[in-house]
């Protein structure tokens, strides 16, 4: 499963860097240091070029007609003479690839299954995992973090039998029940911050006031808890949404590619690859990841650093 | 679902070293909350990993999958996957593969996050866009838009080349050759990877108190100094961290290589280890040995996450 990257999301990484903490070095601006800020600068545009670079790139291309794709003049820029939907209209409706919107249909439903199962039963399991302590509630929880590190790429094997053995290979249940479970560890573990950082204080002066122990906890914790399902949703969404590994294995039949098996098809044809297309279809692919990634990246990284810098 | 609260901690049993008379309630509602949690782990991980464990000691090839029952064969899937020149050189590959692009990961993301603390809030806010970018696309998008720009025909590398060197570079196959396919593998990955360490280390360096740093300066301690004697105590525990999962990651690299694969690489010379995995069992029908071979693998993943995983259960106070 293709946890990898954002396998550290943690709840409401308290606001940080930005503003305040800064080292305070700035003291007087001298010409030599406004010159040295000038450098720093200069490199900072140039590290964004190089991560930019290839995004761009990709979008260029998939404006351009062949006959510039393929000149020995490179065009840095698909001006207005020269802009073109067709790579778009190629990759999406062309009769010799592999059809896209039973791809669309396929890549929507498996992850959209995914993200709906993955937050009830998350959320369901985050607060058995909070709001009560019993005995094994520890060993749950270790054991949920030690299985996030197992990778899908040695389950593949197993999990082909098992699906197959189960009459399930080339089915959305079969490929969702399989990204479910990839991603419901990494769900559990999230929501279960989420959900111990709302006190438990709230909750108990609702019940003082007068509301059932269920009702405090709707009324009061869940709307709290929104932007983390939000956020939790949006991760097992990109997680199931760009996994390759699993549907290479379960979904076997050109009808039932998702969509990073349906960009795939377009690089095995080497010598009549068509870059304009394939760089518009790799535009499709990514613009929703793009879209729900940035949505949430506020919540993605520091993670890692909170309580960590202990001076 | 009656009572969500804590139910009252049990007033502590009487005799010490005797168990508790009076048996305690088994906690029926939580468990009952982490049921399906517990069924679909159990069906589909844990089952699974069983599987595994059990095919790798079975003779398990197309025709177990046809229905001949498999045969207990005890360790031969090891010995022979052992003993077998091919498994070595698919694991040394990725393990050199591995710590090149960790190295390289580590060491860009540092320089950036130190950029960044440098930089004021504009031309912070650029790099991290350019970071959010890369870090948002999904590896099989980069891998192409990467596939594409060192394309053999008409690629943007063999372009540019043919422009500066004047030799004619049309036709230059970069993924043909196995140090080749790896390098543009290493871009790849390293490019897709960065974003998140830098972003982490600067989270981390930025929580550094500025007088620490000051104090430093005024005591004569350069730039490098001040890095190696005064940033880097404090968030020692952040870059071990990194590492270990930018090796776990790197390690199980699989959409990118077998896409660049089928761009046109050699898969004989350039599978690593996931790739060979899903090569061994699903391309060549052998169950059994690749099932041997992921068990190996899980093993190696557990025990280079366990550092992480102590220290987190540490973090959490679990």
């Amino acid at each position: 499963m293709n946890r990898a990257r954002t396998a550290d999301l943690k709840p409401a990484a308290p606001p940080r860097g930005a503003a305040g903490t800064m080292p305070s070095t700035r003291v007087r601006r001298s010409p030599a240091r406004r010159m040295r800020d000038a450098g720093w600068g200069l490199v900072a545009v140039l590290v964004f070029a190089v991560f930019v670079f290839p995004v761009y790139w990709m979008l260029n291309t998939s404006f351009l007609p062949n006959n510039r794709i393929r000149g020995e003049e490179i065009s840095f820029f698909p001006m207005p003479d020269v802009f073109t939907l067709d790579n778009y209209r190629s990759a999406m409706f062309s009769q010799e690839r592999a059809p896209f919107p039973p791809a669309v249909v396929n890549s929507l439903s498996a992850t959209f299954i995914t993200l709906v199962v993955c937050l009830v039963i998350g959320f369901v399991a985050s607060i058995a995992l909070t709001r009560f302590t019993f005995k094994g509630r520890r060993t749950f929880i270790i054991l949920i973090l030690v299985i996030q590190m197992i990778p899908g790429e040695a389950m593949i094997i197993s999990l082909y039998r098992i699906i197959d053995g189960w009459a399930l290979i080339n089915t959305i249940i079969g490929l969702s029940l399989v990204y479910v479970a990839g991603v419901l560890p990494f769900t559990i573990w999230t929501l279960r911050g989420f959900v111990a950082g709302v006190p438990k204080e709230l909750e108990e002066a609702a019940m003082v006031d007068g509301c059932s122990p269920a009702g405090a906890f709707w009324r009061v914790t869940f709307p709290l808890l929104a932007p983390g399902l939000v956020a939790t949703g949006i991760f097992a969404f990109i997680n199931a949404w760009n996994d390759f590994v699993l549907a290479l294995v379960i979904m076997q039949r050109p009808d039932t590619m998702t969509l990073t098996l349906w960009l795939r098809t377009f690089l095995m044809v080497t010598q009549a690859t068509n870059w304009g297309a394939v760089m518009a279809a790799a535009v499709l692919v990514a613009i929703p990841a793009v879209i729900f990634f940035l949505i949430v990246q506020g919540r993605m990284s520091g993670g890692l650093v909170a309580g960590a810098v202990k001076g | 679902m009656s009572s969500l609260v804590t139910e009252p901690v049990a007033p502590p049993a009487p005799a010490p070293p005797a168990r508790p008379r009076q048996r305690r309630r088994f906690p029926t509602v939580p468990w009952l909350m982490l049921s399906a949690s517990i069924l679909i782990l159990g069906v589909v991980t844990g089952y699974p990993v069983a599987r595994m464990l059990i095919m790798s000691f079975q003779e398990y090839e197309r025709a177990q999958v046809m229905g001949m029952p498999a045969e207990w064969v005890g360790l031969d899937n090891y010995v022979a996957i052992l003993t077998d020149s091919g498994f070595w050189a698919v694991l040394g590959r990725s393990i050199v593969f591995m710590v090149v692009a960790v190295t390289l990961t580590m060491v860009f993301g540092t320089l950036i996050a130190l950029l960044m603390m440098r930089l004021g809030k504009k031309m912070r806010l650029l790099v991290a866009v350019g970071l959010l970018l890369a870090w948002s696309m999904p590896p099989l998008s980069s891998t192409t838009i990467w596939g594409w720009i060192f394309d053999t025909e008409y690629g943007l590398v063999n372009n540019l080349l043919t422009r500066i060197t004047g030799e004619r570079w049309f036709g230059h196959s970069w993924l043909l050759d196995p140090l080749g396919f790896f390098t543009i593998l290493t871009f790849i990955i390293v490019w897709g990877a960065i974003p998140f360490v830098a972003f982490t280390m600067y989270a981390g360096l930025s929580q550094i108190p500025g007088e620490v740093l000051e104090a430093a300066q005024l005591d004569g301690a350069g730039p490098f100094a001040r890095f190696r004697l005064v940033m880097l105590p404090y968030v020692r525990t952040i870059v071990t961290v990194l590492i270990v999962l930018s090796m776990i990651w790197d390690l199980k690299v699989f959409p990118q290589v077998y896409a660049l694969q089928d761009i046109g690489g050699d898969r004989e010379k350039t599978n690593t280890i996931g790739v060979y995995i899903y090569q061994m069992g699903m391309g060549q029908g052998h169950f059994g040995t690749a099932s041997a071979i992921a068990f190996v693998f899980v093993a190696i993943m557990l025990l280079l996450s366990v550092y992480y995983v102590r220290r987190t259960i540490k973090e959490e106070e679990l």
